[in-house]
């Protein structure tokens, strides 16, 4: 306890605030670009922290993650853009919101539901981190292949409207992630004989296009025009972040059960923070009372989805600081900050080291405190600027944003040509009903599907029969079954009704376009 | 965005010095010098060059950019360069082995050769190391062969990659040890240290920061250098214990192949500079580090060339 005081303290300065403070809004413009993540804004910010002391550069890095990981949700609201891959599911419910005027509302709960998250996620880190640790160390390969088959049921929820289309899209997916070098085995595939498509096609190459390009390309079907402003809304901003906050804790559970997903995926190592906002969204909509109306501006998706992404943040420093193992993409550069700084991550950055470590944790909360203030002024500075701007100005700026983006992600113009591509199959594809969420979940679950199944039957190479090894530990026997009950919950219903064996439920067969 | 930009200030200047090639190889360098890293942010070669970035830019005097081509485990990067780099000394990408080795032998096209570049120094390497969880039964690597003698393919190490430095190692103490061990690889370092941890494979083939890293809760049986390395005093070499396999990644930065000597020379001296100053901060890491350079390159790759040819080639063969 005294150590914690003392991390306090030595937070609790001028030069330690304006630190933090900085670090969130830088954090928060980057993640709010398309094609430049979490990841790349602590990669680009570190130089700067090799000045510091160890205490002032870890804070600098968690705040600014903690700013993007936030950030992405600005993009995917105004402009169904996740700025960030954890992200997507913000664009579900955000966007129609916007769409129906309501954005400042969806930019309001967004923050909250964020801040709220990420104290949440401090506190899971500072009370429970040796607990936790040991849970992340038990998903092995045949662990994850599970956990990814039960990502890939999310299919089903997020095919609005037909399921065969969804899996259509989630097929797409896990085929474009086999380009390129395999994980496991080191072949090329589907190179067509061009050395630069052994880089494979990148995830953020394929959210830009997929999602931005047709999404410029409808707001340019319809020429002028701009999205509707959120002042005829009555009471103003004001009282529509009061009314988003009301929103929020009336009605706890919601945030409860996402922050609690968003913790126990974010120390599966390997799932990453890319997961987290889509599983909490899918479970806020299998419990809502009204699932039909998510996809058609719920805010309860956007809170489900932003809180758990934030929740990641430092959720995913408990097998990190303890254990070495980074949960998500960025952690590996705060990694590399703490061993620079001959921190060795283990039991002793709690005792040994403790008030720096403490600190840094500490200092995550306060970044996530600072995000009420610099996301509500900064979202309605941006939200104004969006809303303010005619399609035929907003088009082609966020074009040029997006390409260099792109380009930015790892200096290749073929990404900025694959990405092209694939944003214009992407509408195509849209019109006849295949969404981008399908695809882009295909992406990311293939891979770790892939190598969880290949590496598992390696290691089964002596066993008589070896595809029993994926079902030989009890934690794989019980993820299988959620795999079972996940799909038989989403098909059971149709398949009842259809029999007549149940009323039919009313439902809108109308979709919205 | 920063990248971006960069990049651009970094291209206009070099068609600046196209323009007026005497002047500017006169007084080499006095332009900013783009650093590539063909990894991803975060990897063991990212984080040396940004050790390395303000101490270059002090020695030379000049802006030192590093950025990021990574895919393919650095093939994109590497055959991006020696297509288009020019030799003015403003462009320079790191090379690993025996990653620059193994790819154009393992792959139909690559998309560059092991030679076609200058290679300006090897500033370190990192010996393999074998890890045990600390509960592994294994109490040394006499135990780990003669469980693997009794029992072909049960004893399972993972790895980073696949023909990779980890995966030469395992290959080696296979032909060494005369023992048939199953290797799993993983996609980097990152997933090891759990896979370890939660006892999912019998052991694992890394580098030698991991084993520093994991000290507390794993096991480091031996490491692949010629002497101990000095963060892991207490830690056998392969060679101590009757097996001959040295290796490990060898981590350099490389010009294109008609730089004159004048630069090449100048940047041998900043990276020695450099790597004098770094020492201090890296070595308690597990870095192992060396001024490879000249002639002493070509050496080397001659020699880890013709160790792991055979078995590249015989694995081909069987794919």
């Amino acid at each position: 306890m005294d150590m914690l005081l003392e991390a306090l303290l030595s937070i609790l300065t001028l030069e330690g605030l304006v630190t933090i403070l900085a670090g969130v809004t830088a954090g928060l413009f980057i993640g709010a670009l398309p094609g430049l993540t979490a990841t790349m804004a602590l990669a680009v910010l570190l130089p700067f922290t090799f000045t510091m002391s160890p205490l002032q550069g870890l804070m600098a890095l968690g705040a600014v993650y903690m700013g993007a990981i936030y950030g992405g949700a600005f993009t995917a609201i105004l402009i169904n853009t996740p700025g960030t891959p954890s992200s997507i599911a913000t664009t579900f419910d955000g966007y129609p919101m916007a769409r129906q005027g309501r954005a400042y509302e969806a930019l309001a709960a967004a923050t909250i539901a964020s801040v709220v998250g990420g104290i949440v996620g401090v506190t899971f880190l500072l009370l429970l981190a040796p607990p936790l640790a040991r849970m992340a160390v038990v998903f092995g390969p045949a662990e994850m292949f599970w956990v990814a088959m039960l990502g890939l049921t999310l299919v089903a929820s997020l095919s609005s409207g037909s399921l065969l289309k969804g899996l259509l899209g989630g097929c797409i997916g896990m085929l474009l992630s086999t380009i390129g070098v395999s994980p496991i085995g080191g072949e090329t595939r589907f190179i067509f004989g061009m050395p630069a498509l052994q880089g494979g096609i990148e995830l953020i190459v394929a959210l830009i296009g997929l999602f931005v390009i047709p999404e410029l390309i409808s707001m340019a079907a319809q020429g002028r025009g701009a999205l509707p402003e959120s002042g005829k809304l009555q009471g103003g901003a004001g009282s529509a972040v009061m009314r988003m906050g009301k929103h929020v804790f009336s009605k706890p559970i919601n945030l409860i059960r996402s922050c609690i997903i968003g913790q126990i995926i974010a120390i599966i190592p390997g799932a990453g923070g890319n997961v987290t906002s889509l599983v909490a969204y899918n479970e806020a909509r299998r419990f809502s009372k009204d699932p039909a109306s998510f996809g058609k501006g719920n805010v309860d998706g956007v809170i489900a989805s932003e809180s758990s992404n934030n929740v990641m943040v430092a959720g995913s420093m408990v097998p990190l600081l303890t254990l070495g193992i980074p949960g998500a993409p960025p952690d590996a550069i705060i990694l590399g900050v703490l061993l620079m700084h001959g921190l060795r991550p283990g039991l002793d950055l709690f005792t040994q080291t403790g008030v720096l470590t403490n600190g840094f944790i500490l200092s995550m909360g306060f970044a996530a405190l600072f995000l009420l203030p610099v996301g509500l002024m900064g979202g309605r500075l941006i939200h104004r600027i969006v809303v303010k701007t005619p399609f035929y100005f907003l088009l082609p700026s966020i074009a040029m944003v997006t390409i260099l983006g792109t380009y930015a992600l790892r200096n290749s113009m073929v990404d900025v040509f694959i990405m092209l591509l694939l944003g214009t199959v992407g509408y195509f594809l849209r019109l006849i009903g295949i969404q981008a969420a399908p695809i882009v979940l295909g992406m990311i679950l293939g891979v770790i599907a892939e190598k969880g199944y290949v590496q598992t039957m390696l290691a089964a190479v002596v066993d008589p029969i070896p595809w029993l090894r994926l079902v030989s530990n009890p934690l794989s026997i019980v993820l299988a079954c959620l795999v079972v009950l996940s799909v038989a919950t989403t098909l059971l219903p149709g398949w009842l009704e259809r029999s007549g064996r149940m009323a039919k439920v009313d439902r809108d067969e109308e979709q919205s376009p | 965005m920063k990248l971006a930009t960069t990049r651009w200030v970094g291209s206009l200047s070099m068609l600046a010095a196209l323009g007026m090639p005497g002047i500017a190889f006169a007084e080499y360098p006095e332009q900013p010098i783009t650093y590539t890293i063909p990894f991803d942010p975060g990897g063991e070669s990212d984080v040396t060059a940004r050790f390395q970035e303000p101490h270059l830019e002090e020695i030379l005097g000049v802006d030192v950019n590093v950025n990021h081509r990574p895919g393919g485990g650095g093939a994109v990067g590497w055959s991006e360069f020696q297509n288009n780099a020019e030799p003015t000394g403003y462009e320079m990408i790191g090379v690993n082995i025996p990653h620059i080795i193994a790819q154009p032998i393992m792959r139909e096209n690559a998309g560059y050769e092991t030679d076609n570049w200058k290679i300006v120094t090897f500033f370190h390497t990192t010996p393999n190391a074998l890890i045990v969880p600390k509960d592994s039964p294994f109490e040394s690597l006499d135990d780990l062969v003669q469980y693997a003698k009794e029992n072909p393919q049960a004893v399972t190490l993972g790895g980073s990659g696949t023909f990779s430095a980890n995966h030469l190692g395992a290959l080696r103490l296979e032909r060494e040890a005369d023992i048939d061990v199953t290797y799993i690889p993983f996609t980097g370092t990152g997933p090891l240290p759990a896979a370890v941890q939660g006892g999912h494979v019998s052991g694992i083939f890394n580098y030698s920061m991991l084993g520093v890293q994991m000290q507390d809760n794993a096991r480091v049986l031996a490491v692949a250098s010629e002497e101990r390395v000095p963060a892991l005093p207490d830690v056998p070499t392969f060679k101590e214990l009757g097996y001959d396999i040295v290796g490990g990644a060898y981590r350099g930065v490389a010009v294109p192949k008609d730089t004159p000597d004048e630069i090449v020379n100048k940047l041998e001296e900043a990276f020695a500079q450099t790597n004098q100053r770094i020492a201090e901060k890296q070595e308690p890491l597990g870095f192992v580090m060396t001024d490879i350079t000249d002639e002493e390159v070509d050496k080397i790759i001659q020699q880890l060339k013709s160790a792991y040819q055979p078995i590249l080639e015989e694995a081909k063969a069987n794919q």
